[in-house]
């Protein structure tokens, strides 16, 4: 059994349809990565199984269990974590009261925030600081280590690498395979491809609302997955 | 001395001004909801004290905490079954059923007390005070008032900061819908924020019922007031309400020292518009961007 499979969902925003038809299992243990152009609906999806949205037709299963009409807050129970698009952090609190929001459903597991400070070792001396006042790699370490703090199973990362330096993205992709080791199920979703394909297990490419390629990223030549994002 | 003393009297007024405006605040500041019931809702206790006082025949006092645990439940369901669907639907839904709830109250209460005046007798302490000299006296209930409106507020303040609820509170206020995404119900904490607004507001209610009279008309004029110490004072800030509720105090007893009793309430607004004019974001205004 898949940790996560999507079957056949459809999502609209009001009359407009973002997601046709989307089925994709991540299985427990690897990085998933989906890829595509600005407005494929990458994102979407992420939200979709967040519970921001709800599919109008076709299912979401964790864990087999059925969780498409399940509010977003029981599926942090169930171990379904998230680091939005734009990192929101919560500007007002300090970075440790960040790291406590993490914490708010109480799952146990391996993370702790000295563990968060151990992975991200910048984080440390900002702690009694309001979030407001980080720079963009500091809030998104801070928003991976917030997803963290709710042990989850999987974790849902949607454009980490967005508008940071690339010393500061290479950093957060060091920190995949301790994320890893510690149990946790990475699906990220990526414009820039780059960095994401060399550690990702599997790969989905979105191009207007479908899947238009699938598999293991080594399966692919470089041509088939430019093609594929840029459906030419 | 006269001045002296009016002044006096009118820091005084001001804590019981912010005990009405820190809850209004309060339900503001995490989910933008504007409730045009709050002042209504600090009529309430004082009649549900009387209920109580009635049945119990015991002193006022006793009935503040009972009053405030009815008010929290009041304060949850009322979020839970009614205003959760209007949050996050934009300012105008929030204002109508406010709106609504303030007329249901008003006239529930008229039915069911009648527009006459009550009192709640709380015995001899209501006519104590502390001399300091001949023409300078002050209240012990008005003093005792203004020591809870100083101690609520402290208490928010730590529950806000170092509380699990009161985290939330501000993650909320923050971000709605990130604070979801951390495993937030937040239709569960609007609705505690709610109750913890009524329970604050009860303190004040049930000690105004107890200093003076009061009828089912009330609830519009104290609603103005918290609004008018909320603004002086600051968005998101206790203290700058306690502040803009001792400032709304003071101009309203030195107008009336100055002008006479009848313009004491027009003297408080005209120095609210003046503030507002030249310092809209208030005095101690705390607000934080991304």
């Amino acid at each position: 059994m898949s940790l996560l499979e999507i079957e056949n969902a459809s999502v609209f925003y009001e009359d407009f349809q973002a997601l046709y038809d989307i089925s994709l299992k991540v299985e427990e243990g690897e990085i998933f990565a989906c890829i595509g152009a600005n407005g494929a609906g990458k994102s979407t999806m992420l939200k979709t199984i967040a519970g921001v949205l709800v599919p109008r037709r076709g299912r979401i299963l964790f864990d087999g269990q059925p969780i498409d009409h399940m509010p977003t807050h029981q599926r942090v129970e169930l171990g379904i974590s998230s680091v939005p698009e734009g990192r929101r952090v919560f500007p007002s609190l300090t970075v440790h009261e960040n790291l406590l929001m993490g914490a708010y459903r109480n799952r146990k597991g391996p993370w702790t925030v000295d563990a968060i400070y151990e992975l991200f070792p910048l984080l440390k001396p900002l702690r009694r600081r309001q979030a407001a006042g980080l720079s963009g790699g500091e809030q998104q370490a801070l928003a991976i280590g917030r997803a963290l703090m709710a042990n989850p199973r999987l974790i849902l990362m949607d454009e980490v690498s967005l508008g940071l330096a690339p010393v500061v993205i290479k950093r957060i992709y060091e920190a995949f395979p301790t994320l890893i080791k510690n149990g946790c199920t990475i699906l990220v979703v990526e414009q820039d491809v780059q960095h994401v394909l060399t550690v990702a297990d599997h790969v989905a490419c979105f191009l207007e609302g479908r899947i238009s390629l699938m598999g293991k990223p080594g399966d692919f030549t470089p041509e088939q997955i430019t093609a594929a994002y840029f459906g030419v | 001395m006269d001045w002296i003393n009016a002044a006096v009297q009118g820091i005084l007024l001001g804590g019981l001004y912010a005990l009405f405006a820190v809850g209004l605040s309060l339900v503001f500041g995490t989910m933008r909801l504007v409730n045009l019931a709050h002042g209504d809702l600090t009529v309430l206790p004082a009649y549900v004290a009387l209920m109580l006082v009635n049945a119990m025949r015991f002193n006022p006092f006793y009935s503040i905490p009972i009053t405030m645990v009815i008010l929290f439940i009041v304060g949850y369901l009322l979020q839970r079954g009614l205003l959760n669907f209007v949050v996050g639907r934009g300012d105008i839904a929030g204002v109508i059923v406010t709106f609504g709830i303030s007329i249901v109250l008003q006239n529930a209460l008229l039915l069911g007390f009648t527009a006459n005046s009550q009192g709640l007798d709380a015995g001899r302490v209501e006519n104590l005070s502390i001399k300091i000299n001949e023409r300078l006296a002050v209240g012990w209930l008005p003093l005792i008032i203004f020591l809870m409106a100083i101690v609520v507020i402290t208490a928010l303040q730590l529950y806000m900061n170092w509380t699990k609820m009161g985290r939330a509170f501000r993650a909320v206020s923050d971000d709605q819908e990130a604070a979801r995404l951390m495993g937030v119900n937040t239709k569960h904490v609007w609705a505690v924020a709610l109750g913890v607004s009524l329970l604050i507001v009860t303190i004040g209610g049930v000690m105004m019922g107890i200093r003076t009279t009061f009828d089912p008309l009330l609830g519009s004029q104290r609603l103005i007031f918290a609004f008018e110490a909320v603004i002086i004072g600051g968005m998101g800030s206790a203290w700058g309400t306690l502040l803009g509720g001792v400032i709304l105090g003071v101009a309203q007893t030195l107008g009336a020292q100055a002008f006479g009793s009848a313009w004491s309430i027009l003297v408080g607004h005209v120095v609210f518009v003046i503030i507002l004019a030249f310092r809209p974001q208030g005095f101690l205004a705390k607000t934080v961007t991304a």
